[in-house]
């Protein structure tokens, strides 16, 4: 097993993963964890959820209490932003000036929100993004009852942003530019499904069409929207959710491999044998589908942290989990497994048309190769096993409310 | 300090001294716990941090029910009467002496 300093570039899910998992395979040499935002790793899902809606401190978001990073030796410098990568050299250097030496590397830089390109807008203190703890601390005091809220971007983050903004009272449209919600992470099913919720819950929703512009308003806010369709949505505050571009940027000006994420192998380890990526910034090889993806989610991030610490001390497992998701959205509980890419047949389970649960499956000659479960942890459960399993399932069986899911894996 | 017990399948046992207001599960992977993991960071989504209540203590922390109970129902290891997820047992003054038991797998 190596002994040697480990940095680990990047304190969220991810990097905050690896520094247990290094600890738990029994690595005892140094391990230090470098992180740009003041926080200790915290988990980020509740950010557009119970932590916008404050109930929820800090503290509450934190993976692991400070302690745990004192008691197994992690040392964390938080506030810091790596600014070089010397592969030669085995260095990093900071924006303080400090430089560290490694003997492994491990890149868990994540990403950012994807940037309108829009000069007002980016000024504008009524606009705003959704990825960090002082995102939110700078949105939620906006979230006033019966202001309007002007939501760009219908994906997840969207669309959970939509529904505290409901929730708090306040006046919300969402704009997306595809032709459905949740166009990049659900099938059409599930988006009109989705779609028919926000409806019920009185969001406004504008589809098909993009943001041109903004109207100017005193101290540098924003009014209003100007849409493509030439409509103009009033706005008191702006959230724009419109993806994550991930931080490779480091790596790419140290000539590792990196074609929007870098690039790594299912071992997590990048052209580099001293340098390994996870999480969100990575492009990996997909077990599903052949080929390579990038996955933004907690799970992906938890499950490449151990990846790369089993494969660092010396014990290597290909990366092979299933990838799941989730979003919470007024009651609903939307929960996805596996990547509904490629397939020739979709079986609903429940109604779409009404009411706040139902299931779609997504089959490839016969076998359950990706479903989405909205609100219940029984058929989620289940469906983690069928995906897992690729069960060879009878579609009537699959759709009947009346056979439980279970049975379907017993009598494969 | 409330002090909690984890026995592993190979029957090694570890005692924790946890926080009160935590989770258990936070409990255990502030510890290294093997085989609690908790991705969803107690969400009610991964259902991955099954643990069985020692049959002594189920009466104290209460038994599965709701999306739990479903969630418990697909385990790697089966569950039972006993199973808890442990991301929904806060932990108090009550549960000091806790003994729960780590299934051989979470998946």
């Amino acid at each position: 097993m190596r002994t040697e300093e480990i940095v680990v570039v990047g304190a969220g899910q991810a990097g905050g993963e690896a520094v247990a998992a290094l600890r738990m395979a029994g690595f005892e040499g140094g391990v230090t964890l470098v992180g740009d935002e003041p926080h200790l790793p915290y988990s980020r899902p509740p950010l557009s959820k119970d932590f916008l809606l404050g109930d929820v401190g800090t503290e509450v978001l934190l993976l692991r209490p400070p302690h745990f990073y004192e008691k197994h030796r992690v040392r964390t410098l938080l506030g810091r932003t790596v600014t070089k990568l010397d592969r030669d050299r085995r260095t990093i250097t900071l924006d303080d000036g400090g430089s560290l030496t490694y003997g492994t590397l491990i890149l868990a830089t994540g990403g950012h929100a994807r940037r309108l390109r829009d000069p007002m807008a980016e000024a504008a203190p009524n606009v705003h993004y959704v990825r960090t703890i002082a995102d939110i601390e700078r949105l939620r005091p906006e979230l006033v009852p019966g202001a309007r809220l002007a939501v760009i971007g219908g994906g997840y983050v969207g669309l959970e942003i939509a529904a505290v903004g409901r929730k708090l009272g306040l006046e919300v449209t969402v704009v997306e530019a595809a032709p459905r919600l949740l166009a990049r992470v659900a099938g059409p099913d599930i988006s009109a499904f989705v779609h028919r919720v926000h409806t019920e819950e009185g969001v406004d929703i504008r589809l098909g069409t993009t943001v041109t512009g903004f109207v100017p308003g005193d101290n540098g806010r924003v009014t209003a929207a100007v849409l493509a369709d030439g409509t103009t949505v009033g706005a008191d505050v702006v959230v724009v959710g419109i993806g994550l571009v991930p931080r490779d940027q480091l790596a790419a000006d140290a000539g590792l491999d990196v074609a929007d994420g870098i690039v790594v192998d299912e071992f997590c380890r990048t052209g580099d044998e001293a340098i390994y990526a996870i999480g969100d910034c990575t492009r990996h090889p997909c077990a599903e589908h052949g080929g390579m993806r990038r996955l933004e989610s907690v799970q992906n991030a938890s499950e490449q942290a151990r990846v790369a610490a089993a494969a660092i001390t010396d014990d290597p497992r290909a990366y092979a989990a299933v990838p799941w998701f989730w979003s919470d959205q007024y009651d609903l509980k939307l929960r996805s497994v596996g990547i509904a890419a490629d397939y020739d047949q979709t079986v609903v389970r429940g109604s779409l048309d009404e009411g706040r649960s139902a299931a779609v499956f997504y089959l490839k000659a016969g076998r359950v190769r990706a479903a989405e479960v909205v609100s219940s942890p029984r058929d989620f459960g289940a469906a983690k096993k069928l995906v897992a399993h690729r069960a060879e399932v009878a579609p009537e069986r699959l759709a009947d409310l009346g056979t439980p899911l279970k049975d379907l894996l017993t009598s494969r | 300090m409330p002090r909690i017990v984890f026995v592993q399948p190979d029957g090694s046992t570890q005692e924790i001294e946890a926080r009160t207001g935590e989770s258990v599960m936070t409990t255990a992977t502030s510890h290294l716990v093997p085989g609690i993991i908790g991705d969803c960071g107690g969400g009610l989504t991964c259902a991955t941090c099954h643990v069985y209540v020692d049959k002594d203590w189920i009466d104290v922390v209460g038994r599965r029910e709701g999306p739990e109970d479903e969630m418990l129902e697909m385990t790697s290891e089966e569950s039972n009467e006993y199973s808890r997820l442990c991301c929904q047992i806060v932990v108090d003054s009550s549960v000091d002496g806790l003994v729960l038991t780590v299934p051989a797998s979470q998946e």
